[in-house]
């Protein structure tokens, strides 16, 4: 067969080399550029190699604000995966309440962070927040500001309740589109609860689940707005997660060279880790299929 | 096993049925005797997966009760009913092996492993699947997916009945006729109670022994297949079976004479005078073209050589009729006249086979 050779075709690739040029790759080299420079002020900047990110690998703050937020997200894949999948198991599977859950499942994903984080700060608090006021009159010892206990678990509830209905609408998406057939014959062959889930429900669900976690991963592990403004990191440093931690060192200190050295890392993790886990949950369905 | 009765059975899957037409399956009384193949036919959503799911007990009846031998099951669940079934479009447990899929009934069942393993290896024989028993499941095409929800539908050796719910619909016509054939000698050696689902004419009258047939919710008739051919209770038979189905002509029928569009014919029974639309049928088997003057006369609109026979289309007073000549018999497009063959003409009234009296 002969293939006409015309590389005028290049041209057509252009406009998507722009594109990607101006979404990632123009303002992740601004990031990229700070990282390997210093400055003294007046705008005056000189080489720095691979310092900052020397500097930032073998920084404890770093590694503290890692494993809290590594400690986070692992928390939190615990709790909504299931719970998700559980809430999903048990909707309506038709009918007028099946519409109704569905509206009242997705209403804490419409709420904007900041809004859902200013709900928790107040309906924490002490004072005048109904769970803060109701929990410390039934003699719980609770306060999100200097306890870092309750500030964590503040954080995880409030991620839990915003975050858990997306994967049960997911997961229920996938449930829906097991045919009844499969049910039928299980009852024929008499499998139990376990088994349909086991064997049936959970297969089905695999495709979908993969997206729920990897979405519920990268976004955990970016999470900024909702502890910011629920705890502003604190109290100390308890809940300052990588995000929190890098806004305070960029903007607050005004350190660009670590900042940026350290943005770049952040990336990198949440990029290694997503193909991990992408890899691992595909591999493991090619290693069903065999 | 057991023979399975149904008593002024019928079911609607609205909640409050007002008429007969909510229905989808019309009240009915049948005995399905132990051990026998039957085929339930008709076409799709004539209510043959209905009556199926209510037997397996996936479904509860509104009206009637099904008893096995003697014990009323209308409310038992499937698990106690010990009833096999196998699905239209193939179910398998993916992330199983075939072997695990094809145990699985069993190993629920609390069965002893050592005779799970006899008896998976023996369905797999069966089945043709010997050489994929540890493969997983979900790579397999349709085909074998199916093949394994067969299996798995005949692993347990004591159930009641086993039910084929179009179980050949995905499978390939050559394959198709060899799972039929399996089918069927498995049915003769194991004398289970099997009942198969089909809208193919030729899958109904192969597999089984005695056909029911139904047509918009109600049982039209049960019957062997030769029944089923030469004497349709109702004119949806004559037409559903056959290839091509039955003519049927208006009439008006007086003792043991009709008369067809101002020609009288010899029925050779006496039907007395039947009230309604009354209908001959005669299978195109019996009908032939002639060019002798007597006969009802016809226009041939082509003759299709089909191998083993020809089919004639001809028009009668606007109406299509369908003639079958055999080998050797001389037809030819300037011959007019169609003659039926004496005794093979039914006569109907509103759709109902009558039955005629010695004249």
């Amino acid at each position: 067969m002969n293939k006409t050779v015309n590389q005028k075709a290049w041209f057509l690739v252009l406009p998507v080399l722009v594109l990607v040029a101006f979404s990632a790759v123009i303002p992740l080299m601004t990031v990229v550029n700070y990282s390997v420079q210093d400055t003294f002020g007046n705008n005056d900047f000189f080489w720095a190699g691979f310092d900052w990110f020397d500097e930032m690998i073998h920084s404890d703050r770093l590694h503290a604000a890692l494993g809290r937020q590594v400690l986070f997200s692992a928390i939190i894949l615990a709790i909504e995966v299931p719970l998700g999948i559980f809430i999903a198991l048990n909707m309506p599977k038709k009918g007028f309440w099946s519409s109704v859950t569905l509206v009242l499942m997705a209403l804490p994903l419409l709420i904007p962070w900041n809004v859902v984080g200013t709900i928790w700060q107040i309906f924490g608090r002490v004072d005048i927040g109904l769970l803060g006021h109701a929990l410390a009159s039934l003699g719980f010892d609770y306060n999100y500001t200097n306890d870092a206990l309750d500030a964590w678990a503040t954080v995880i509830v409030m991620d839990v309740w915003h975050w858990t209905s997306l994967v049960a609408l997911l997961c229920y998406a996938g449930l829906q589109s097991i045919p009844q057939a499969y049910y039928q014959a299980a009852r024929i062959d008499q499998a139990t609860r376990w088994k349909v889930f086991r064997y049936i429900e959970l297969p089905k669900m695999s495709g979908v689940l993969l997206i729920a976690i990897l979405l519920r991963f990268m976004d955990s592990f970016m999470i900024y707005t909702e502890p910011f403004v629920v705890t502003g990191g604190g109290p100390g440093n308890a809940t300052t997660f990588l995000s929190i931690d890098l806004v305070k060192m960029a903007v607050g200190q005004f350190d660009l060279g670590p900042a940026a050295a350290f943005s770049i890392m952040y990336f990198l993790v949440i990029l290694l880790v997503s193909w991990v886990f992408y890899t691992v949950m595909t591999n493991f369905d090619k290693e069903e299929g065999l | 096993m057991a023979r399975i009765t149904l008593q002024k059975l019928a079911h609607s899957y609205m909640p409050h049925p007002k008429s007969e037409a909510d229905f989808a399956l019309k009240e009915l009384n049948h005995v399905w005797e132990d051990g026998r193949a039957y085929a339930l036919l008709g076409a799709s959503g004539c209510g043959k997966t209905t009556l199926l799911n209510i037997i397996s007990g996936l479904v509860r009846p509104s009206q009637g009760r099904v008893l096995f031998g003697d014990r009323d099951v209308t409310d038992a669940p499937t698990a106690e009913r010990n009833i096999a079934q196998v699905f239209q479009f193939p179910v398998v447990y993916d992330t199983m092996t075939v072997e695990d899929n094809l145990a699985f009934p069993l190993r629920n069942r609390g069965m002893d492993p050592a005779y799970i393993h006899t008896r998976v290896q023996q369905i797999a024989r069966m089945i043709g699947m010997e050489e994929v028993l540890k493969r997983k499941a979900r790579g397999l095409t349709a085909d074998a997916k199916q093949k394994i929800s067969l299996g798995r539908g005949m692993v347990r050796e004591d159930v009641n009945a086993i039910l084929f719910d179009e179980p050949l619909t995905v499978i390939d016509p050559h394959m198709k006729w060899e799972l039929r054939t399996q089918l069927k000698s498995l049915h003769q050696q194991f004398g289970h109670t099997m009942i198969y689902v089909t809208h193919d004419q030729t899958e109904a009258l192969t597999f089984a022994d005695r056909v029911v047939v139904m047509h918009d919710g109600r049982v039209v008739q049960i019957g062997t297949p030769q029944e089923l051919f030469e004497t349709p209770a109702h004119t949806f038979v004559g037409y559903f079976i056959g290839s091509p189905g039955m003519n049927l002509f208006d009439a008006t029928v007086e003792g043991r004479f009709a008369t067809v569009a101002g020609q009288q014919i010899d029925l050779g029974l006496d039907y007395g005078r039947p009230l309604g639309r009354v209908q001959l049928g005669v299978r195109p088997e019996y009908v032939a073209l002639t060019d002798e003057p007597s006969g009802l006369p016809v226009r041939v609109n082509r003759i299709e050589d089909v191998g083993r026979h020809r089919i004639v289309r001809a028009d009668f007073d606007g109406r299509p009729v369908n003639a079958i000549a055999h080998e050797g018999q001389a037809v030819s497009p300037a011959m007019g006249r169609l003659v039926f063959a004496p005794g093979h003409i039914n006569v109907y009234a509103d759709d109902w086979r009558l039955q005629g009296r010695a004249a």
